[in-house]
This record gives C-alpha cells, structure tokens and sequence, in this order.
C-alpha cells in the first residue's frame, strides 16, 4: 500500500491501482453521505479534482493521485457512501486507475510513514 | 483569540468525549463519539439530550403579567396578553423595516414572561429590552441556570420517571417540575420536530440531572450537529440564517405566528416595530418566501448555492438558506428563498453546484412529520 499527504491509499491489482481514502480521513470527515465517482474512461491529470464528497457536516473534494485512465468505479459507494466509514480500505474503495506513469508512485508514503505522518 | 464561554455542563461534554467547536462565543459539543448521523437517528427513535445553555433566558417582570406582556406586545407582533398561564408560544423581535431581530420563545409563568432567545443575539435582545421597557418593568437575564432539551418519543417516559407531572404536560405546557431534588422550569417543546422537554434549572444541579437522563438506557447526549439536521428536517428556522434582521415574517413563512389580534382589524393591531410593512405584506403579499427545497439528485445543497428558474437562466430567483443530508429522510434536504412566481409546491428550480445546474422540487415543510404531544 502506498499513502499520499491527501490521505488517500492506492493498492496494486494487477496492473491497475486501486484508489480510496484512509481510516484517518473518514473518522475526521464524520458519516459520509454522497460520493460522486468519476466516469470510467476518463484520462485524469495528478491532483485533477475527480471525486466529490459529501459529509454530514461539508463537501470536499478528492484528487487523482496520479496520472492515468479511470478503469473502474465503486457504484455499490455511491449508493452507500457509509461503506468508506465502516470499511475504508476494503469495500469503501473510490476508483481503479491504470497508471500512464508509475514512477509517480515512487515518491509516496508507505505505511509506517503515513502513520507517523499523521501522528 | 477571544476566551470562549463555557456553560454548566462543560466538563461533562469534555468527559463524554465531545468534540468541542466554538458556538455564539460558546465552547460547544458539535457530536459526540456516537457521530452526527446515529446521534440525529437515535433523538428520533429514542430520546437525546442536548445542551441549550448558551441560549438566553430572561425574565420580564411587572406589576403583574399583563404588565410585563403589554410591554413585550410593543416588541414582538405576538398575542402575549391572552396566552394563559403556564402556556408558551413562539415569537419575534421585529425591526423597524419589519426584518426579525431573533426569534424567541415566551412562556406566560404567572406574574412574568419567561423568554428564551437565541445565544447569538441574546446581549442585543437583551439590550433592545432594557431600553424600550425600563424601568416600568424589570428585564432580567437568568445567568445562574442552565437549559438542557430532552428530545424524542422516549422523552415523556424518562422525564416521567424523575416527575410524572411531566406526562401530564400538553404540547407547549410549562410547569415547575422536581427533576433529581432539583427545582425545574420545564416547557414541553423543542426545535427538532419530536416531543419533548427543555429544562431549566440551577446551575449548579445541572450535571447531576444530566448524568440521571443520560443513565436512562434510552437517553443519548447530542452534539449541535444532529441538532442542527433535527431541525432542518423539522423545517424549523435557524436564526442568521433562514431569517434575519432582512427577512420579514412574511417572506419568512412565519406570518402563522402573527396573532389575528395583532393584526390589520385585531383589537391590539400593530405597535411593533415595522408594523406597516409587515400589515402590508399580509395584505399584499411578500415578493419572496422561504420554502422547503428536496434536491431531486443525492448530492446534498448548503447555504449559499443560488436558485435558478431554469438550467439556463442568468439572473437567479433566489439562494438556499440552509441545507444538508437529512439522516431520517434518507437524502438531501434544504430551504431557502425564491421569488413569489416560483414559490408554489412542486416547482421545480435549479441550484448551481459545482458549475452544474441541479434540480430541486418545493415541498411542503417539515420534511418528517412532526411527532409533537396533542
């Protein structure tokens, strides 16, 4: 698993990566209640704004972790976007990207740096 | 940074868990660990316990009621003279352009009015009241108490179970209950949409009668979050927000609270403040009203998001005021204002979000029925 400063989470399967949020970002953020996923297809930029979301409290806004071409959405997501509370690295998954530049991974966090990031 | 305020049951917030936010100059539980959607959901299926002490609460005293409510009438466009004893009705402070200065609570408690006012604007409310009624009367803000709401259908069998008068009380009932060895100002209303209390009582006994709801398996401590998509459900106003000092009653949808006797042809018409315009919106009507908005999609609106007539249309008709997820309908709920040629139920209009125009159908409030004590 690799760890971004956005709190977001990619894990390799096969050879495209699954995107989602950390268990940090949805215990600060309270009940998820709308998520709006990309369209599979898409080709997005690093940092493009490609997801929005909503909590009970604000929206915020979830971005390409690196460049590539969406694969696959989480519909089950959008129709309970509490699966991102109860399960953020399983079923609460975002989107699958196929990478056009891996290498973009190389800089990212892993784990143990993602947790001293946020303390 | 100002030093915020705490209120009597701080300390029981912070050992709760809380998550504290700044408030009215209050440091206030938004949620607790239960989290905002279970803490709204259970208030509705249960009973949950809220923290209103940063409201205002004032006593205005005469000769006699009559006294202190004739000097109240000059402010507030409401029939307090004839609300009987151990009764309360929702009320305004207007302006002079006939805006809303707070809106209010009053209670007739015998020989004076008991009056709750929102914490925002209670050292203005104050103020106006002092100015316009003394020394004739006195106007007296109750500092040394606390005020706690006891909300949803379990409410009655709790509090019955510390006083069983409590059962006995009727929608907007007042009444000196003993709650816990405690003397307690008791009113059978809220601002949630559900049956309940909210209770005054003596500082220093506040904690311990929060601690004796809250040990009722029933009871939950509720942050200002889940209040705040309570009464949005409930569509009930949020001061600064859905009504301020530029928004009449009118325009508001509040002109049910403007009693006939004060009214165009009423044996007490006018004598408050911007009498002529609110008489002539009645008659005339408003060029705008606050309505009830459901987004036709999932993605929810807030405060802020402008009102079209049209996917395409340049000038808007108006903005939403207040809006969110709402837990118990299951989807995004708002309200806002639009023009009077948009204001009829089941219009639809669009709101602007993210660059994209969105639906929205007016509905009628509240967005849940209400679960009030007849």
């Amino acid at each position: 698993m690799k760890y971004t400063e956005e709190h977001e989470w990619l894990r390799a399967d096969g050879d495209v990566y699954v995107v989602g949020i950390t268990e940090h970002a949805t215990s600060q953020l309270g009940d998820l209640v709308f998520v709006e996923l990309p369209d599979v297809g898409d080709t997005v930029a690093k940092d493009d704004e490609i997801v929005v979301i909503e909590s009970v409290k604000a929206a915020s806004d979830i971005l390409a972790p690196i460049d590539g071409e969406i694969t696959e959405v989480n519909t089950a997501l959008a129709d309970d976007p509490s699966l991102a509370n109860s399960d953020a690295i399983g079923e609460g998954w975002f989107f699958k990207i196929r990478a056009s530049d891996p290498s973009q991974l190389d800089d990212m966090m892993d784990e143990a740096a993602y947790n001293k990031m946020i303390g | 940074m100002t030093q915020l305020n705490e209120t009597p049951l701080h300390a029981l917030h912070v050992d709760l868990g809380a998550k504290m936010v700044p408030f009215a100059g209050y440091d206030m539980p938004v949620q607790y660990p239960l989290g905002v959607l279970k803490e709204h959901q259970h208030t509705r299926a249960k009973a949950g316990l809220f923290d209103v002490s940063h409201m205002g609460q004032v006593v205005v005293k005469g000769a006699t009621y009559a006294d202190a409510a004739a000097g109240l009438e000059t402010l507030i466009p409401i029939d307090i003279l004839d609300l009987d004893e151990d009764r309360q009705r929702y009320g305004f402070f207007t302006n002079d352009d006939g805006g809303i200065e707070d809106d209010l609570m009053l209670a007739n408690r015998g020989d004076h009015v008991f009056v709750v006012v929102n914490a925002a604007c209670k050292g203005a409310d104050i103020a106006r009241m002092k100015a316009a009624l003394e020394p004739d009367l006195t106007v007296t803000e109750i500092t040394d108490r606390a005020l706690l709401a006891l909300q949803g259908p379990s409410a009655e069998a709790v509090l019955a179970s510390l006083d069983e008068r409590a059962a006995g009380m009727n929608f907007m009932d007042v009444a000196t209950l003993n709650l816990n060895g405690t003397e307690a100002w008791v009113s059978r209303s809220g601002y949630t949409g559900e049956d309940g209390y909210e209770i005054s009582v003596p500082a220093d006994a506040a904690e311990a009668l929060a601690k004796a709801l809250l040990a009722h398996p029933d009871v939950e401590a509720i942050g200002l979050g889940a209040r705040d998509s309570l009464r949005l459900e409930a569509g009930l106003c949020l001061y600064g927000h859905d009504i301020d000092t530029t928004t009449s009653p009118i325009e508001g949808a509040l002109i049910w609270a403007i009693s006939k006797v004060r009214r165009a042809g009423g044996a007490r018409e006018g004598g408050f403040p911007g009498a002529a315009q609110i008489m002539g919106q009645i008659a005339d009507g408003a060029t705008r009203k606050r309505v009830g908005l459901l987004p036709q999609g999932r993605a929810p609106m807030r405060e802020g998001v402008p009102l079209f007539a049209s996917e395409d249309a340049t000038d808007p008709i108006g903005a939403i005021t207040s809006g969110g997820f709402g837990p118990t309908v299951g989807g995004p709920v708002a309200m806002g204002y639009v023009t009077k040629e948009n204001a009829a139920i089941g219009t639809t209009v669009f709101g602007e979000l993210r660059g994209k125009r969105q639906p929205l159908t007016l509905t009628k409030m509240p967005f849940t029925p209400a679960n009030f004590k007849r």
